[in-house]
């Protein structure tokens, strides 16, 4: 058991040493340089390199226009879409290495954390090349497509025209696979974590009373796991939806999320206190969506009293 | 073979399931293909990189005579190494700040300490570049110092992890342990040294792997605050895959690869399979 907080006025100069280092640093390296965008959102391009803050309201105007406008609405689209298909793909795998063996489970654990340690850029390469034009995903589809063939030769129908390789890359479908690739680990451990948590015996006593397995996961499995299916859903969606390398290099013209659109104000198109306002705005669509979180947790707290 | 001859399924015997096999079967297969793919073709002897041509290590001679490739790698590890030394020290502190003491505005504290977790990476990088802009951050300066920036970049965004799980593994530290060590005559500084910070070590293992994975896995960040002559292995990879694919990008990969796999097996040896397995 550990003891209770000791009260920093009494052992001043333990506390003195132990804080100063972190907070010196959190507070020059992190909040300094935040709140230098935060000024930045308000300022405009007085030169080729001077910039003037000087409490414009034009940025955050421009940046709710249509244009911009519309790619954040895509871009939380695509990140909920992302979400989802990690939610329904994950939940299963999470569930299988809950049931797993004492042997078994924590290998099948480090299966899945260890593409996550891997590196974000090799993946997404991988996952290109497997997707090119020439790629493995295009033979396997060709394979099909012959194998269908053929089939249609045997009951005497003409047989399909040759297969052409389809463009699997860049375009929007891309986007969508490569960040369900990146992210999907990232679903699954705090679902194993809550489904871990869970008392077995409850699920038992539901097949015991007649329930079957469908409905047990339903009315019991995923309610009980209600806080870890919400964490992963947080986990999942906060950078999918701030992703850069993703739909930058699997994505087409039509697919560049709201990242992307930061970045060119930074390194293309040179207007600094424009991006600091579409820096801010994804900063608070993420605190938005971090307290809707808090909010349900403190809910279903109430509730469950 | 196990597979015919066993007990039949338990009710809650889920993972024993057929489909829940294959499930699992296919979602590690989607997560392993690309990147198995990806080492086998470093091997093969082709340019184009789509059919088997035979065996070759020409690849990797030709990623380790790549004078740029090689530096971007050295980079890389570099920044690694002095972010996770300077991580492991803040995050100590941090973890054991908030851990142990009541203070003023600790709620306040502890919601900026998380903020560099979950601040979307491209804010985090946007900030660098100007905050660096605005300071005039010297450049051009002699190795290692001219890194001096993007490891800044990186301490930010990795002790604030290293503080979480130190404290996490502090919640299970007895005071009295401290106590009995004070009563005994040794000095704050003896205590700290003797009592806690054994207790501390696997937590500071933990956060050190995963501030070095972190580290070296960064693109976005160090994408904003890097210059020409400070170019790191991600960032270097990324322009190779922009603007020409090529069988040295996998022979780089794979090695990388390769790293991440050995400093996993380290974490292994020093923790157990549990171990790494509790600490996510």
């Amino acid at each position: 058991m550990a003891g209770p907080l000791q009260d920093w006025r009494q052992h001043k100069r333990p506390f003195a040493a132990i804080v100063s280092a972190p907070i010196f640093w959190l507070v020059l390296f992190f909040l300094v340089p935040m709140g230098i965008v935060w000024l930045y959102s308000f300022g405009q391009n007085v030169g080729p390199a001077a910039i003037e803050i000087t409490g414009t309201l034009d940025n955050y105007k421009r940046a709710t226009e249509w244009l911009y406008l519309s790619i954040f609405l895509k871009s939380l689209a695509v990140a909920a879409l992302v979400t989802f298909i990690c939610l329904i793909v994950g939940f299963p795998v999470a569930m299988a290495i809950t049931f797993a063996t004492e042997k078994w489970r924590p290998w099948l654990l480090l299966a899945i954390m260890l593409p996550f340690w891997t590196n974000l850029l090799i993946r997404t390469y991988a996952l290109m090349m497997l997707m090119g034009q020439n790629g493995y995903a295009n033979k396997g589809l060709g394979a099909m497509w012959d194998g269908a063939s053929w089939l249609r030769t045997l009951v005497g129908l003409q047989p399909l025209e040759a297969w052409t390789p389809v463009q699997l890359l860049y375009n929007n479908f891309a986007v969508v696979l490569g960040l369900v690739y990146v992210h999907l680990p990232f679903m699954v451990l705090p679902l194993y974590s809550a489904l871990d948590r869970l008392d077995k015996s409850l699920i038992e006593a539901s097949l015991d009373l007649g329930a079957g397995h469908f409905r047990t996961l339903m009315k019991i499995v995923v309610p009980l796991a209600g806080s870890g299916i919400a964490a992963g859903v947080m986990i999942t969606l906060i950078p999918a939806l701030g992703a850069y390398l993703t739909p930058d290099l699997m994505g087409g013209t039509d697919s560049q999320m709201i990242a992307n659109v930061i970045e060119r104000q930074f390194k293309r198109a040179n207007d600094w206190p424009f991006g600091a306002a579409l820096s801010f705005l994804l900063i608070y669509a993420m605190f938005a969506l971090v307290a809707l979180q808090s909010l349900r947790g403190s809910r279903a707290k109430v509730g469950a009293h | 073979m196990a597979l015919f001859n066993r007990q039949p399924i338990a009710p809650l015997e889920y993972t024993r399931k057929l489909w829940m096999r294959s499930w699992l079967g296919a979602t590690l297969l989607f997560l392993y293909a690309p990147l198995i793919l990806l080492m086998v073709f470093s091997f093969n002897d082709s340019k184009r990189n789509v059919v088997w041509k035979g065996f070759t290590f020409k690849y990797y001679e030709k990623a380790f005579a790549n004078e740029s490739l090689v530096e971007a790698m050295v980079n890389s590890l570099t920044i690694a190494l002095l972010a996770t030394v300077f991580s492991v020290i803040l995050g100590a502190l941090a973890g054991v700040m908030l851990w142990r003491f009541r203070f003023p505005m600790k709620s306040a504290v502890e919601g900026v300490m998380s903020l560099p977790i979950i601040v979307p990476e491209i804010c985090l990088g946007v900030a660098m570049l100007i905050f660096f802009a605005r300071m005039d951050w010297p450049t051009g300066l002699p190795w290692p110092l001219n890194l001096s920036a993007i490891t800044i970049a990186h301490i930010t965004f990795c002790f604030p992890f290293v503080a979480m799980v130190v404290r996490s593994r502090m919640a299970s530290f007895n005071r009295e342990q401290e106590e009995a060590a004070k009563d005994l005559g040794a000095s704050e500084w003896q205590t700290f040294r003797d009592i806690l910070l054994p207790h501390m070590r696997p937590g500071l293992i933990a956060g050190a792997l995963l501030s070095f994975t972190l580290s070296l896995d960064d693109f976005v960040i160090t994408f904003f605050t890097s210059g020409p002559d400070t170019i790191t292995f991600p960032v270097k990879v990324y322009s190779m895959v922009r603007f020409s694919v090529t069988p040295e990008v996998n022979a780089a990969s794979t090695i990388l690869i390769i790293l991440t796999i050995v400093l996993t097996a380290v974490a292994l040896k020093l923790q157990g399979v549990k171990g790494i397995a509790e600490t996510h």
